[in-house]
């Protein structure tokens, strides 16, 4: 269970460019469900999905994991924290150019200290899952949008995470391939993960994907 | 295998995926440190090799030696003198030695005739140093002619060549004995060049030298210690002309290296982010980036070192030749002793690998310790 007690988070607090991104969020996510926050673009989606998994502390208010008051933890431990129990995919993939798939893959573990025979077996079975094995010798550019969110995905799971965070994880696909990497996260409930979307693209609210539906606007959150 | 070694040596393979990634630019950093570094290691290597040559020649030179003076030049020393110095306390042995230089004009260059204390050549006979006999082609038997002090030609019939080894000391060098080298010069009878003293206990050489000026005050007494400090003196400052010219270049490469290695891209900058935003610690990021460093800037700095030593000790630099040994037509050519000062290593090493991997680290510890959370944003 994540939970946001009266969150504010400011960008450049002080600043001529000051920017109140979110203004007094309390909010609960379930654990084993999956939630998506919908909303417009700059509504607030994202920074909420960054206080959710801990990518960004807020400004005022509290952040709980599982009744933990994670918000106050050292920047080590909540990096440790973040690399257990998260994984994200990001809107725009953000797997490292240059680096193989497999080897973007095996990134969030490669600190962890585990073995690299055990990181690879990993992540080749989880690019195997996800209709990439032939691929994970093949640099990350060179892959297709479908591809490379699939990529992405495999390098969330990694370590195992029990929370995956994907913000407008369909934003750059077609509906065909929208239609597949919706099914991948389906597959995720099903292994009993919690999962948290961001989007704006209807479909992921159609194929029903999504059991609670959070609407944020000018950051907040709209009953 | 421990979960440190592990996380470290997980490390060390993206370090090196991460260089591989950008091999143009960290190959043209790795050209340029290695070869700032191959100058600097050289000069330093060749000039302490030189100085090493030096110190292990003078420690066969008599402790003092005694020149006349006549209106401030070095003039010729009557054979009196000897007498009158060997009467001294503290002095074991006086002999008088027979010196000079001869200039051949069809080398261009300044010969030194010796009169050597022991195992002189037979009258008509010679030894010469090697780069003499490697420039005039000449070997045993064969007859080296120059004009005397009269302008007749005078023969001599080469018996041998010196040691290579103290090429540093022969490479211009003739030794002749005593009659053919009076003959040569028209060098009167009863005089010496200067004089050799050995002196019984090294901690008196001083006060012998005072003696020595006390008893016989127009001689211009010289200590192996001057001797040593001169070449040192010299040695000091041809070293130091150099590596302040390749100042320059270390200034250049520390512009190039600051700007290439410093300056993070936006791309770097993504890529940090990235990997704070899976889950690496600026901890991880920070070693990740020294083990980027350290490798580049070691391998460069041995790559260098390596070089530089293959240069002077075995190809016997070429490029320092003219400005460490000093000018010459015959240039000595010699082998120097290899050595590796530990202690020197460490200090070529502080001064090259540490500022390039403190500037490496600053601009990368900014950067990872933001909060990863831009990276959703782009």
């Amino acid at each position: 269970m994540i939970e946001l007690l009266d969150v504010h988070k400011t960008f450049n607090p002080g600043r001529e460019n000051e920017y109140q991104a979110i203004r007094g969020v309390s909010l609960a996510i379930e654990a084993g469900k999956v939630t998506a926050l919908r909303g417009p673009s700059g509504s607030g989606k994202t920074t909420l999905l960054g206080l959710l998994g801990g990518l960004t502390r807020p400004t005022r208010g509290r952040v709980r994991l599982d009744g933990r008051d994670v918000s106050a933890l050292s920047e080590r431990f909540l990096t440790l924290l973040r690399r257990d129990t998260f994984g994200f995919v990001f809107q725009q993939f953000q797997l490292i150019r240059d680096l193989s798939v497999l080897d973007n893959v095996m990134l969030p573990a490669q600190p962890t200290g585990r073995s690299y025979a055990e990181i690879r077996r990993r992540a080749l079975a989880l690019l195997e899952d996800l209709g990439l094995a032939q691929r994970a010798a093949t640099p990350s550019q060179w892959l297709s949008g479908g591809e490379a969110q699939r990529a992405a995905i495999a390098r969330a799971l990694i370590n195992d995470p029990r929370v995956i965070l994907a913000d407008e994880p369909t934003s750059h696909l077609d509906s065909d391939l929208s239609q597949q990497i919706l099914a991948i996260l389906g597959r995720l409930r099903e292994q009993g993960r919690t999962l948290i979307l961001s989007s704006h693209d209807p479909l992921v609210f159609e194929v029903g994907l999504v059991e609670r539906v959070v609407t944020v606007k000018d950051g907040v959150i709209v009953p | 295998m421990t979960g440190g070694w592990r996380r470290q040596r997980a490390l060390i393979d993206f370090a090196v995926a991460n260089m591989a990634r950008r091999r143009g630019r960290n190959l043209g950093l790795f050209l340029a440190y290695t070869l700032v570094v191959f100058l600097i290691s050289g000069v330093v290597l060749y000039g302490d090799a030189l100085r090493r040559e030096a110190r292990a020649l003078l420690a066969d030179a008599p402790e003092l030696v005694v020149q006349r003076l006549t209106a401030g030049r070095h003039d010729l020393i009557p054979a009196g003198w000897t007498e009158t110095l060997a009467g001294l306390r503290g002095v074991t042995a006086v002999q008088g030695r027979l010196w000079g230089y001869h200039y051949d004009p069809a080398l261009g260059a300044n010969l030194t005739l010796w009169v050597p204390l022991e195992d002189a050549p037979l009258p008509g006979q010679v030894q010469i140093g090697s780069a003499l006999a490697r420039e005039k082609g000449l070997g045993r038997d064969d007859v080296l002619s120059f004009r005397d002090a009269y302008g007749k030609p005078f023969p001599f019939a080469v018996a041998g060549t010196l040691e290579r080894q103290s090429e540093l000391a022969n490479a211009d060098l003739m030794l002749v004995n005593e009659k053919d080298f009076r003959a040569f010069f028209a060098f009167p009878q009863g005089m010496f060049t200067d004089l050799a003293l050995s002196v019984r206990n090294p901690r008196e050489v001083r006060k012998v030298a005072e003696k020595v000026l006390e008893r016989l005050p127009a001689a211009r007494v010289i200590s192996r210690e001057e001797m040593a400090r001169t070449y040192e003196a010299a040695f000091n400052w041809r070293q130091g002309l150099l590596l302040s010219v390749l100042s320059v270049l270390l200034l250049a490469f520390a512009l190039l290296a600051w700007d290439k290695a410093s300056g993070l891209s936006a791309e770097e900058r993504r890529e940090i982010g990235i990997l704070k935003a899976v889950g690496w610690e600026t901890g991880d990021v920070l070693a990740m980036k020294l083990w980027e460093g350290g490798l580049l800037s070691l391998t460069a700095f041995l790559a260098g070192y390596i070089l530089a030593w293959l240069h002077v000790f075995h190809a016997d630099a070429p490029l320092f030749t003219a400005v460490l040994k000093g000018w010459s037509v015959l240039y000595p050519r010699f082998a120097l002793v290899p050595e590796v000062n530990v202690a020197q290593l460490a200090s070529l090493a502080f001064l090259t690998v540490l500022p390039y991997v403190a500037a490496t680290l600053v601009p990368v510890w900014r950067a990872a310790t933001l909060d990863p959370d831009g990276v959703m944003r782009e």
